[in-house]
Order: C-alpha cells, then structure tokens, then sequence
C-alpha cells in the first residue's frame, strides 16, 4: 500500500464536517503557517517539496508563487482552479465532495504564503452540488475562526468565496477563468502580462488546481523535504489519478509517483485489470488532451525499461513514442474499442468547447470533427488521413491558449499509432461496427 | 399560451443575490454574473428569455449586451424554453466506452423524442451534453443539480418515473 497524503481519511466517519475534520488532524497546517511561520517560509517549503501543478501542466506550485508581483500595491488574489472538466478526469470532485475542510485548509495556508485578502474557489457550474457542500464548510470554518479576521489572533485575516461557472471547459485554462471571474465570456487572455502580474481586476493573482492547494497542507504539516522523499526525480509525492473505461474498478486512487503504469492497470489495489477478460488496447493517460499510447508503447520505455506513473517517464520519447501524465484522467481501452470513434468523439468534444476567439482552433476543430464522423460513418476516403494530419499540424501552437494543442494531440496520436484503423474504416466502410459500435473480429489490435 | 411571468425575483433569491454580489469588491459587481444567471434560470422556469436577461442588467447595473454575450457563450444557461425536467446525458469518451449512447437511445425511444427535443406535455427535455466528471461512474446523466450515476435501463425508467411524479405533486399542489 502506497502513502497517503489526501485520501487518507478518506473514509472517516463525518470527514466532511469540521468535527470530523479535527478529529482525524485537521487545520494543524493553519495554526503551524499563520503562528510560527512567515509567509516566505511557507513558499519556501512547498518550493522545497517539488510540488508540480496538479491540473495537467506540471508547472512547479513554488516557482509560481514566486513570479506574484508583491510591490504592485494592488490587492493580491489567489483563485482556485475547480474548473474540473478535462474528459476523464474527477478526481478533485472526490476531494472537494468528501473531504471539503482539506482544500479550505490548503487555500488559508496559501492565501497567506501570497498574501491574498480574499480568494476564491471558481467551481464548474455543473458542480453546483459541491459548491453548496463547501459553502456549508466555509461557514464552519468562519465559525471556528480559521476563516476571517485576524484568524486564530495571527494579526492574518481572509475572506473566501466559492464562484459557479456554467458550462465551458475553457474556463479552466487559467485566464479564462479570471475572465469568467470577473463576469465575462471564457475568452482566454493574450500573454503576457500573465496573471501573476496582471490578473483578476488587473491585479497580480495565482490560479492553483484543487488538488495542488490540497497538497500544501501534508507539505506544511510534514515538511518539504518530507514530501520530496516521495517519488521519483522531478516527479514528488502523490498524485489522484481518476481512472475509467474498460476496466474492472474505475475511480479516483491516490498513487505515489513512481508506480509502474503495469501496476496500475492491473493490480487489485487500483484498477483490477481490463473488465470482460479482454485485452488492453490502449491508453490515454492523462485526460483526453494527451496522446493516446497503443498497449506495447504504454507499458514500457523506448529503453525496455516499464514506464511509470511518474511526469518524466509518461512523456519519454516526446511524442513520438510517449505521453504526458496531464491531469492523471486515465483512460483505458479495451481490444473491442474502436480508436476512430473516440477520436471523434474527442474532436466533437473540442470543437463544441473552443471559445472561437482564434481561426485554426474555431475552423479547425469543426473541421476534423466533419472529416472524423465521415470516416466513422462509411463515407471516408484515404487522403481524409492526411487531411486530418494537416489540420491538426495547423493549429498545434497556433492559438491564444492551449485548448488548440489539446484538440490537435489526440487526432495527431490516434493517426500516428492507429492509422490502420483508419485505413481500415476507408476500405471497408460497411464492416467496422456491429450493433453496438465494437469492432469485429477480424480487426482486433496487434498482440504484444 | 404560455403562462405571462413577471419578472422579478422572489424575497428569498433577492436575499441570496446580495449575498453573491457582497463576494466581489463594490465596483466590481459584474462579476456575480454568472452565479445570479443561475438563480434566475432557477426562478424563472429552467431558461432565460430576453426579459429576464434585461432584469439581471438592471440589477447589476450592467448593459443588457453584457448579458447576452454570456448566457449563450455558457452551456448551462438555456437560452430557449425547455421542459420542467431537463435529462443532460453526458456523451464524452469515457461515458461512451461505457454505453452512454445506447442510454441516449433508450431514452430517446422511451420519451419518443430526439435530442434537443422535449415531450408534448412539456414534462421531459433531452440533452447531451459534454464531460460532467463522472467518468469512473458511467454512464451517467444529470438533472438538475442531481448526478444520477451507472445508469441501466431500469434505472432510466425508476428515476424519470419518480421525478415526474414529484412535479405532478408539486404542480397539484
């Protein structure tokens, strides 16, 4: 059993109230930051533990922190990314549904690292079942006094706000959410001036993911060296990986970086092997963004060597043959998946969510969505191939904000590793499916 | 005909809208767009006409423009009448590894409408939807703020059949 650092009290009787909070250790990381601590001191722990941000970029939370304007004058905010919408990821919905206490825990640590007055959690409006879960544990924690003014008499006081979106995956791209914030479409920012400078309001703010903020407070109550003793190279502590797809127990598990993907598929602690007996196909291994990894690319390194859960080893052998660990959303295919369907279904997904600000992410996600259902519906021709390939080399790195590589990742991968399903569905257009949209025999994946 | 509403919030939303608005800083108001564009979805039939748009920007001292642009670039808010009970099936990826479509189809059979359309007795309204966060525990649909999760069929028909239940009760009422 590997350590855990924010599910460990997973299933404590009333863990998600202040009373159950406290019993099992809660806000001792409040009264250690804000009574024997500076500001600095903290920034300088959580830069010490190697944290990297949670949400899918992997960008050090302490080298972050670091780039806040502090001498602007202007207030300072941190905004908490619970914009949680990237396709096969649930994991911060599991934190903040069952354990709400541990992020308002983590956001009073680091609000006061940054020296923020008041911060806000922007939660995706679809969530609106855990934004009034942690309504309720703010209201606690402002009768407690960990919330407010001068908080446990630290001379530091906070305010803290749950704020609805409603309805955009763009939003979680960091100054799309600052827009949404501030009562506007999700239209991301051009940069710089990146937030840290000028963000919410036009005043220096940081954007951490939930589980980053959740992660702050094992890094304060154990040390940062503690937490870096956890994993492995750049890759520290734990991580929540949401799992899902073909396999037996699909849910949100808490690993500690360094486990090898192998492990993960098919030991009984996490996801118990692919369901029905049937095969491992493939994989996306961190949210639907990432490229998919057919089994024999999945399972070990370019070196022979098994490939881990870990940011490093995922994405060894750049994207030719690796992947990306993202947002840990793992999905995971079985031999009957058919990979053209997903890939549409993917580019059907990005194109509903781009905001239309640029043209080759606008144009080109309706675009491949066109030429995808073309091939997955029988009407396909061969240069259709190409043509995808094209257009998605057209708007990787061509836009305001990631959204664009997002939505190119996936079609580029699915046709560098699966192009003969590709083929397949053009040659034979009335053979691909059976009834409920599995692939027939004939056509099954290449054998390890 | 539909039923002429005034347009005004109930005492109750009122409260709960200077609650949302004392959140952002006083010359900041526009930013409780998003959340008071819920609760006037809520209180004003499951949608937002043009009338009610125009009372949110009155309320926050906002052009009315500034409205619109919002509530049709946010999926969530529904710019055109939908029924009293709104199925959002989620259609992504994971969902469909795991039979998400054929529960679309089932549905869509059972209330003999097609997606994005809703029944003759204006009870049921079906839509997809894209990724809810609910991968692991597909497939799934979401009816108001309620995630109905491993859904089977039968579970279709005792969900949709309870819930109807309840607004006939509450429409009788």
């Amino acid at each position: 059993m590997g350590r855990k650092l924010l599910l460990e009290h997973l299933n404590k009787a009333n863990i998600n109230t202040m009373e159950g909070y406290l019993q099992n250790g809660g806000y001792r990381s409040v009264e250690k930051a804000l009574k024997k601590m500076t500001p600095d001191e903290v920034t300088e722990e959580v830069k010490k533990s190697g944290l990297r941000g949670r949400g899918g970029a992997g960008f050090a939370t302490g080298m972050k922190w670091s780039f806040l304007d502090r001498n602007s004058g202007k207030p300072r905010y941190l905004l908490c990314n619970a914009d949680e919408s990237e396709p096969g990821t649930f994991k911060d919905r599991l934190l903040m549904e069952k354990i709400p206490h541990l992020l308002i825990e983590g956001m009073i640590v680091s609000s006061y690292a940054l020296g923020c007055r008041t911060s806000y959690i922007y939660i995706r409006g679809e969530y609106m079942f855990i934004l009034r879960i942690l309504e309720k544990a703010i209201a606690e924690a402002y009768a407690k006094g960990y919330l407010g003014e001068n908080i446990l008499g630290s001379g530091y006081s906070l305010d803290l706000h749950v704020h609805p979106g409603a309805g955009a995956y763009i939003c979680g791209e960091e100054t799309a959410l600052i827009e949404s914030l501030e009562g506007k479409r999700g239209n991301p920012r051009i940069k710089p001036p990146f937030p840290a400078i000028a963000g919410l309001w036009g005043c220096p703010t940081i954007v951490n993911n939930v589980e980053s903020i959740a992660a702050v407070v094992p890094i304060i109550n154990d040390g940062g060296d503690e937490y870096a003793k956890i994993g492995i190279g750049k890759s520290t502590g734990t991580k929540l990986i949401s799992a899902s797809g073909n396999i037996n127990k699909p849910g949100v598990y808490e690993i500690e970086m360094g486990i090898s993907v192998e492990e993960f598929i098919y030991s009984d602690e996490y996801c118990g092997g692919i369901k029905n007996n049937l095969e491992l196909k493939a994989c996306v291994p961190g949210g639907s963004s990432v490229p998919i990894l057919p089994n024999h690319l999945l399972l070990k390194m370019s070196d022979g060597n098994p490939r881990l859960m870990t940011y490093e080893s995922l994405s060894e052998g750049g994207f030719a043959t690796g992947s990306m660990l993202g947002s840990g959303g793992f999905i995971v295919y079985d031999e009957k998946a058919c990979i053209v369907r997903n890939t549409w279904n993917f580019a059907r997904f990005y194109h509903h969510e781009s905001c239309g600000q640029c043209s080759p992410c606008r144009e080109g996600t309706g675009w491949m969505e066109r030429v995808l259902h073309n091939i997955e519906y029988g009407h396909g021709k061969m240069e259709d191939i190409d043509l995808l390939w094209d257009i998605q080399r057209k708007i990787e790195g061509n836009t305001i904000c990631p959204l664009g590589d997002a939505a190119a990742w996936p079609v580029a991968a699915a046709i560098r590793h699966f192009r003969h399903e590709f083929e397949y569905h053009v040659k034979y257009p009335n053979r691909v499916f059976d009834e409920d949209h599995v692939y027939q025999p004939e056509m099954k994946m290449q054998k390890v | 005909m539909t039923e002429v509403q005034k347009i005004e919030f109930s005492p109750e939303a009122m409260l709960e809208v200077s609650r949302i608005v004392s959140h952002y800083p006083q010359d900041k108001m526009k930013s409780a767009l998003l959340p008071v564009l819920h609760i006037a979805q809520n209180e004003f039939g499951g949608w937002l006409s043009a009338e009610t748009m125009d009372y949110v920007a009155r309320l926050l001292h906002i052009h009315p423009i500034e409205v619109y642009e919002v509530a049709t670039f946010y999926s969530m808010y529904n710019t055109k009448p939908v029924g009293k009970i709104l199925i959002e099936v989620c259609q992504t990826g994971p969902c469909c590894l795991n039979g998400a479509e054929k529960i679309v189809s089932y549905i869509e059979k059972k209330l003999n409408i097609k997606v994005g359309e809703t029944t003759k007795d204006n009870m049921f309204t079906l839509k997809t939807v894209e990724c809810l966060g609910a991968c692991g525990y597909a497939p799934m649909f979401q009816i108001g703020e309620t995630f109905y999760e491993h859904l089977t069929e039968e579970k279709v028909d005792m969900i949709l059949e309870n819930l109807k239940q309840e607004k006939l009760k509450a429409i009788n009422n």
